[in-house]
């Protein structure tokens, strides 16, 4: 499969290290291995969703009882959540860290992706938040300390969009 | 059954847990009976206050949560008896009030289980360990507190009547209760004081 392990484990490695204990995952495709990585660390809470809004409020829950988490979607997810993004963790101020695959951009060839991936940017946009994409190894690091640094400071939801060029091996 | 009689039913031991409501008549109920700083009130965001309960659940297993759902909020997140059965934090109740309405609305909008849907058996073959449906203050008290004696998770559905308080409103704006929830969890998690009774739940 050629997801890529490497920018996989760069990823989480970068989760690790900004304090993150608890994930709520839906998973798809390309992040089949953050959540294997998240299934053999025993320091990680993996929580395997049924719809994603769930992982708004248990991220909310989470960040009340003092724990840092993310959420990992895919797009389409993040679409399913905007209710629970804006009902729950904009109107009570949750620093919400969303880590969303960026399905349906170029180079996309399932065509079922390709209206999510055509619309997401607008939505972050229209819901005010903050994103910046994630497309090389070198900069994952330092963007996922600044999303969270953000998050934490505005109290906001952030996101980071895991694109196809660190995420695939084309 | 009336469901501040209900609550009231159930009120001594609620106020030392942490409590995560859903929107409406319960939290308004709720507040009625004397809020506390453990308690914490979801609004608007329908169906993920067992999402919110979950959350915190998972992150501080010393502590007991109650969640106070509502049939027409957990219809909108069914998914969550899963997630949560899945996980079977021992250390949650959640308690649905059924009135088979949407009651903030008015009482025409009837939902599925006016028509026979039952949530507690929904809740059983979830894989919830404990289940149970209570029509009486009395058989409701004897579920919860053998619930919070079991220490495993727990979906209690209590059947009440479709009326809700005169005022919906509560004097705490929802941050306020926020960031006052969110500080009383964080001095919980704090190395317990001299003064602190041995047993009391949190």
């Amino acid at each position: 499969m050629p997801v890529s392990a490497l920018n996989s484990q760069v990823v989480y490695d970068a989760l690790k290290a900004n304090g993150i204990r608890l994930l709520s995952v839906l998973p798809e495709t390309w992040l089949v291995h953050l959540v294997s990585l998240a299934e053999e660390d025993p320091e990680m809470v993996l929580v395997r969703l049924a719809k994603e809004e769930e992982g708004v409020g248990i991220s909310a829950g989470a960040y009340l009882a003092g724990v840092k988490s993310a959420m990992l979607m895919q797009n389409h997810g993040l679409l399913a959540s905007i209710n629970g993004i804006v009902s729950l963790a904009q109107l009570y101020r949750i620093p919400l860290l969303m880590l969303v695959s960026q399905r349906g951009g170029f180079g996309e060839e399932h065509p079922w992706q390709t209206e999510g991936g055509g619309v997401t940017e607008h939505v972050l946009d229209a819901l005010r938040i903050q994103y910046m994409t994630l497309d090389e190894p070198g900069h994952v690091a330092t963007r996922v300390r600044q999303a969270m640094a953000l998050a934490e400071a505005s109290l906001r939801p952030v996101a980071l969009l895991l694109c196809r060029g660190l995420m695939w091996e084309d | 059954m009336l469901r501040v009689d209900a609550l009231r039913a159930i009120y001594p031991e609620l106020s030392r847990c942490i409590v995560v409501t859903n929107m409406g008549a319960a939290p308004a109920e709720l507040f009625s009976l004397g809020h506390q700083p453990g308690f914490f009130y979801v609004w608007h965001s329908m169906g993920l206050a067992s999402s919110v309960g979950l959350g915190i659940a998972l992150s501080r297993p010393e502590l007991q949560v109650v969640v106070v759902d509502g049939d027409g909020s957990l219809l909108m997140n069914l998914g969550s008896l899963t997630t949560l059965a899945r996980y079977r934090p021992a250390n949650l109740i959640h308690l649905v009030f059924d009135n088979e309405v949407l009651l903030s609305v008015g009482r025409s909008f009837t939902t599925a289980t006016a028509t026979g849907s039952d949530l507690a058996a929904i809740a059983t073959a979830s894989g919830v360990p404990r289940t149970g449906t209570c029509r009486t203050e009395e058989e409701l008290r004897q579920a919860f507190t053998g619930a919070l004696a079991a220490q495993e998770l727990a979906c209690l559905v209590a059947k009440v009547e479709p009326q809700g308080p005169p005022s919906y409103f509560i004097d705490l704006h929802y941050l306020e209760s926020r960031f006052e929830f969110q500080r009383h969890l964080r001095r919980l998690a704090a190395p317990p004081m001299a003064g602190d009774r041995e047993g009391d739940r949190r």
